[in-house]
């Protein structure tokens, strides 16, 4: 290991901060600005020397970078191995540039327990962090589980009224999945006698098993997406979650199954893979129109957003499994801009949920009148999440759909019409929260942003303008890798062609 | 140069959009922030109008189209899309009618929106609305096509609701998002189509192979079909949901809730043309289909004589104007279904002026009375304000094509190019055009004839207020009133005659078996005549109705109830669209959360289990009673079950 080991230091970087935070002392004021401070600057670090990352990053190979490997535990071959690829890389920089972003969007809002806030805050960070860059199963594992402890207290200490049931079923839910991921897991390292995730890349499966691996891994993944008929936790976990633990859940959390599907279930079952197609489509299209439907009919913004972003994984699945370049790029493409412009609207939710402890929609009305800096940047990420060209959500649904297209023309046409029950359910919360008179009572005083909300909704701006009107930055990043996971399955259709041609004739 | 007629509105709108977050309370500094607004955008949009004077000099004088490319925008696989502008004959006409037109509008708005408080808002959409404009007539690719496409539907979103305050208004907004929605998702699918059969979206290389594509055939639905006719439907719903073709038009007259030069913008040279614009772009493929060129005749001959049908029961000044660009819309796309793109887009281009002229006349008139719109309480106020008055005759000379007003060039060589296509569809067209045009000079005059003759119908109050509009307002109407006298016949040599073919270059493409352009020229002379005496017919019959008899159309809707009802219920398309699609999404919404999710997901779910295992830990817990004689008598039955289990195992 010749260079210099960033993966770890980011990972582990946060955790140290936690640490840090575990030895304030002092009355409840003190502890609680200092531990704000810290995670608030752990997490700007992580940021910073993530950008290592972003500078060195080789986009010519689809090789993993910048690879860490230690003996852990040689005697069953199991070891301490990171590293990452076009596909993971930019999920480890939509890690570390919102987790701080969550920081200050909680600097006030969180009434108790500062210190045990941030550092379940640090501690998912670098499980986060840490499940996008193992490259061992059991590593992976390690943290792929892990970040349900952190997010299960998030949800259950600092949460709503309803708080308590809502961790549960998160909880129950994703673990459920999970168990029968690490059945497949052992099965996996026991077939082929090694938990490398490369290695297990390069090795073939005997169809029938792959059957059952795939299935298994699906429960885990399925649930994370989440796809319909598992995604009921999602808005009751969103619901009840603090805005940033919202944020976490929306923007990195929901990734993990997708980007499982990536890791996973492409390319090493590929076969189990193209047969399990058309249950993943119909899974998917129906989560984009029975939940856009759904978030049609909702009172609460939140539980709205919440559909909203079951709908838009409804597009990543059927991304991937189009198993084409542009459905694969989009996929990931619309993980990231899904990343970024859920988190923006869950902190706009959070913005007046602040002033008026009220997620309901029927308590607004009339807000662009003493609130016009919010109306606009809820106007652009309105825009950005129905897909409008020049946002970043407009590139990954315009893939997915071109590269649905080309493999089941029904699939785009519906999954297209997602795009336009998007925008009813949007536009019809726009109204309803921002136009209008300003008639009730109680908003009549409702101050517009302050400096610090500007802060952190800055960067989302910038980025969500910068991926929808110059995305060659982020599609250059991934096309090498993604070439390299989709031509095993080009390679197959090319030659299921040829041999059609030849019975042909 | 051409980058700036494009990016100088953008530049003012931003500036504006930024102005108008400042909003101070002290009044002065208001209106020099307003002020400075209006001066910005207006600036913006008059060198952009420059500019692209010059662009068109250059490029169709010249005869020098060029495509700029400024950046990548996006690549996967294969697909490489960039931001570029594509500048021939066919964008630098739209080019130019978009920010004259544009520009004249940014004046007029100044005085219109004199009282309104967020002035710097106004301005800044009004230039985004223009920029997204451009960029779409410029557009070297199918997807920045769309791109603009989308951006006009959103800032038309934020016109149409300018005054969110009233519910009416935002309702109207949400509406013309969602049905120019619904014509985008065919658009969207047709440029995946043309992807997979061309494996590019740029225009040029389309249009390079399109002839060679012309037998190919696309499986697309479960069925194997021809390719280009598949790619060129599906792009015309989205042609027919931006121009409001019959079936997705039900936005546009609602689209009358934004204020006065909101709707001249939308509906005069830019918006709702945009359909026109995009089948005229594609000549190259809709050529070869004759099928989807059928399908445009069917749509546009039909939408020109129900919309008529509709204009003439109307009362909301604003509506009638708006019912009759739907229809002469119409009359643009039956002219692209028959191959003469080039008299569509000159329809198109006369219809901006004498349109726009129209729109911002009836804003004077409203203006003039107090923000009255409906017919029914106007009247009697021709002799207050003269200029107007004349103003709105001019708009509608050109409207019915009399000539020589514009209109009648380009509707004259639009119903003689339908006539001489000499097909079935043709002749659809043709009739329905020409009782089309009946009831457009019929619905015209009797505007008129409302709204400026008679009895005043309008309280003393409003009577003694009517005005003439200032000089910031009526200038703008008459640089339109200019184009709408002599943009016909100064126009009619290049676009459609002689020069025709010189003046469009490589713009649009016509194959030669295609002739109703050449043939409309030499067709008997009944065709020609006949727009001119049912126009003269239409002129009459309102005449008779609404000045030497105003009780009898009155009579005529208490007779004919029933057509009536129909008529002024716009054919029923809202009430069946309400009862389709709206309430069936909000029911069926409802019954997927409450049942689907709530009772069945969760009910069977989590939910479910948690309470059957909570019922069987109750049961379970029962067992422990605490009597020795409740564990003894299990024990015994544990004992009983082990040994029959081994006995039965032994034999």
């Amino acid at each position: 290991m010749s260079h210099f080991p960033i993966l770890s230091l980011i990972t582990f970087l946060p955790l140290v901060g936690a640490g840090f935070i575990l030895t304030i002392r002092g009355d409840a004021e003190v502890v609680g600005r200092n531990a704000r401070n810290v995670a608030l600057w752990t997490s700007l670090i992580t940021f910073f020397l993530s950008l290592y990352i972003w500078f060195n990053f080789n986009s010519g190979t689809a090789a993993f970078q910048f690879e860490e490997r230690a003996a852990w535990m040689p005697a069953f071959k199991i070891s301490y191995h990171m590293g990452i690829d076009g596909i993971s890389m930019l999920f480890v920089m939509l890690t570390t540039l919102l987790t701080p972003i969550c920081v200050l969007a909680s600097w006030e809002n969180v009434r108790d327990r500062h210190r045990e806030y941030m550092i379940s805050f640090l501690v998912l960070e670098t499980m986060m962090i840490g499940m996008f860059c193992a490259l061992d199963l059991f590593l992976f594992y390690i943290f792929f589980e892990g970040v349900l402890i952190p997010m299960f207290l998030i949800i259950g200490v600092w949460g709503g009224p309803r708080r308590v049931y809502a961790s549960f079923k998160f909880f129950l839910f994703t673990l459920l999945g999970s168990v029968l991921m690490l059945l497949a897991m052992l099965t996996m390292y026991y077939t082929a006698g090694t938990a490398d995730i490369p290695a297990l890349m390069a090795f073939s499966f005997p169809a029938a098993m792959q059957t059952w691996l795939w299935l298994a891994f699906f429960a885990s993944f399925a649930v994370k997406v989440p796809m319909w008929p598992v995604h009921t936790w999602l808005p009751d976990a969103h619901v009840e979650a603090p805005t940033a633990g919202s944020v976490i859940l929306a923007a990195v959390l929901l990734k993990f199954g997708g980007y499982g599907f990536l890791r996973f279930s492409l390319p090493m079952f590929p076969d189990a893979t193209v047969e399990f197609t058309p249950l993943i489509y119909t899974l998917s299209i129906i989560a984009v129109i029975y939940t856009s439907l759904v978030a049609l009919a909702q009172e609460d913004m939140k539980k709205l957003i919440a559909y909203s972003s079951v709908a838009h994984m409804g597009f990543v699945t059927i991304g991937t499994f189009t198993l084409t370049i542009h459905g694969v790029e989009g996929a990931i493409y619309t993980m990231l801009s899904h990343g970024v412009v859920s988190a923006a609207l869950f902190l706009i939710v959070g913005v007046v949920y602040d002033r008026m402890h009220s997620r309901d929609i029927s308590t607004y009305g009339g807000l662009v009148h003493r609130m016009p800096a919010y109306a606009l940047i809820f106007m652009l990420f309105m825009l950005a999440s129905v897909g409008l060209p020049g946002t970043g959500g407009f590139v990954g649904e315009f893939l997915v759909l071109l590269g649905a297209f080309q493999a089941d023309t029904w699939v785009a046409a519906l999954a297209a019409t997602g795009v336009i029950l998007g925008a009813v359910y949007m536009l019809y919360l726009y109204r309803r929260v921002i136009f209008g008179k300003l008639v009730k009572e109680d908003l009549q005083r409702i101050m517009d942003l302050s400096r610090r909300e500007v802060a952190v909704f800055a960067p989302l701006v910038i980025l969500v303008l910068w991926m929808g009107i110059y995305p060659v930055t982020f599609l250059d990043i991934m096309h090498v890798s993604v070439n390299n996971l989709i031509q095993p399955f080009e390679a197959a259709r090319a030659a299921a062609e040829g041999a059609a041609v030849i019975a042909g004739h | 140069m051409y980058t700036s007629a494009v990016f100088l509105p953008l530049l003012g709108s931003l500036i504006a959009g930024f102005l108008a977050f400042l909003a101070p309370e002290d009044k002065d500094r208001k209106a020099r922030i307003d002020r400075a607004a209006q001066l910005v955008t207006c600036t913006g949009l008059i060198l952009a109008a420059v500019a692209s004077l010059f662009v068109f000099n250059a490029v169709v004088i010249g005869g020098n189209p060029v495509t700029i490319e400024l950046f990548t925008w996006i690549n996967s696989g294969g697909l490489e899309i960039s931001w570029a502008l594509k500048i021939d004959t066919l964008s630098a006409v739209m080019l130019s009618t978009v920010t004259v037109v544009s520009s004249v509008i940014h004046v007029y708005a100044i005085g219109y929106m004199h009282h309104d408080p967020s002035i710097p808002r106004f301005m800044s959409y009004l230039s985004l609305f223009t920029f997204f404009m451009l960029m779409l007539v410029t557009a070297d690719n199918l997807v920045q096509l769309y791109f603009g496409w989308e951006g006009v539907g959103l800032v038309s979103y934020l016109l149409i609701g300018f005054w969110y305050d009233k519910p009416s208004a935002c309702a109207a907004a949400i509406k013309a998002f969602v049905v120019n929605r619904v014509g985008d998702f065919g658009f969207a699918l047709g440029i995946f189509a043309t992807f997979v059969l061309f494996q590019s979206v740029n225009l040029d290389t389309i249009f390079a192979t399109g002839g060679s594509k012309a037998g190919a055939t696309l499986s697309v639905f479960g069925g194997e079909f021809h390719a280009l006719t598949v790619i060129c439907l599906l792009l015309f719903m989205g042609a027919m949901g931006k121009s409001a073709q019959i079936g997705l038009h039900t936005w546009l007259p609602d689209a009358m809730e934004g204020p006065t030069p909101v709707s001249a913008l939308i509906h005069a040279a830019t918006m709702v043309t945009a359909g026109v614009f995009m089948v005229a772009r594609l000549s190259p493929l809709f050529e070869y289909s004759d099928t989807a060129l059928t399908v445009v005749t069917l749509v546009g001959g039909t939408t020109a004589i129900f919309a008529a049908t509709i204009g003439c029961v109307q009362n909301d000044i604003k509506r009638v104007i708006a019912y009759s660009t739907c229809s002469q819309l119409g009359y643009m796309f039956f002219a692209c279904g028959v191959s003469a793109y080039s008299a569509g887009i000159f329809h198109l281009m006369t219809h901006a002026f004498f349109k726009a002229l129209l729109f911002l006349g009836a804003g004077c008139v409203i203006h003039a009375m107090s923000d009255e719109q409906d017919m029914r309480n106007m009247g009697g106020i021709w002799k207050k304000i003269p200029v107007t008055y004349a103003l709105m005759w001019i708009g509608s000379l050109a409207l019915a094509g009399v000539p020589p007003f514009a209109g009648y060039f380009s509707k004259d060589i639009v119903l003689e190019a339908a006539y001489a296509a000499h097909t079935g569809i043709g002749a659809y067209a043709f009739w329905m055009g020409i009782t089309a045009a009946f009831l457009t000079a019929f619905y015209s005059w009797r505007l008129l004839f409302m709204a400026f003759h008679g009895e005043p119908r309008a309280d003393e109050r409003v009577m003694a207020r009517v005005h003439e509009s200032p000089k910031v307002m009526l200038l703008p109407l008459m640089v339109l009133a200019a184009g709408a006298i002599f943009a016909g016949y100064a126009g009619y040599a290049s676009f459609v005659g002689e020069h025709a073919s010189e003046f469009w270059g490589d713009s649009i493409l016509i194959l030669p078996a295609h002739t109703a352009l050449e043939a409309a020229h030499h067709v008997p002379a009944w065709v020609k005549y006949l727009p001119l005496a049912v126009g003269a017919a239409g002129i009459a019959l309102a005449v008779v109705l609404y000045l030497v008899a105003p009780g009898l159309p009155a009579a005529i809707a208490g007779r004919f109830q029933a057509i009536y009802q129909f008529l002024v219920h716009k054919w029923y398309f809202d009430e069946l669209y309400d009862f389709l699609f709206v309430r069936t999404a909000f029911w069926l919404g409802r019954g997927f959360w409450k049942t689907g999710d709530g009772a069945l997901i969760d009910g069977c779910g989590p939910d479910g289990i948690a309470a059957a295992t909570r019922d069987l830990a109750r049961r379970m817990g029962r067992l422990q009673s605490g009597y020795v004689y409740h564990y003894a008598f299990a024990m015994l039955i544990g004992v009983v079950t082990l040994i029959t289990w081994y006995l039965l195992k032994q034999t």
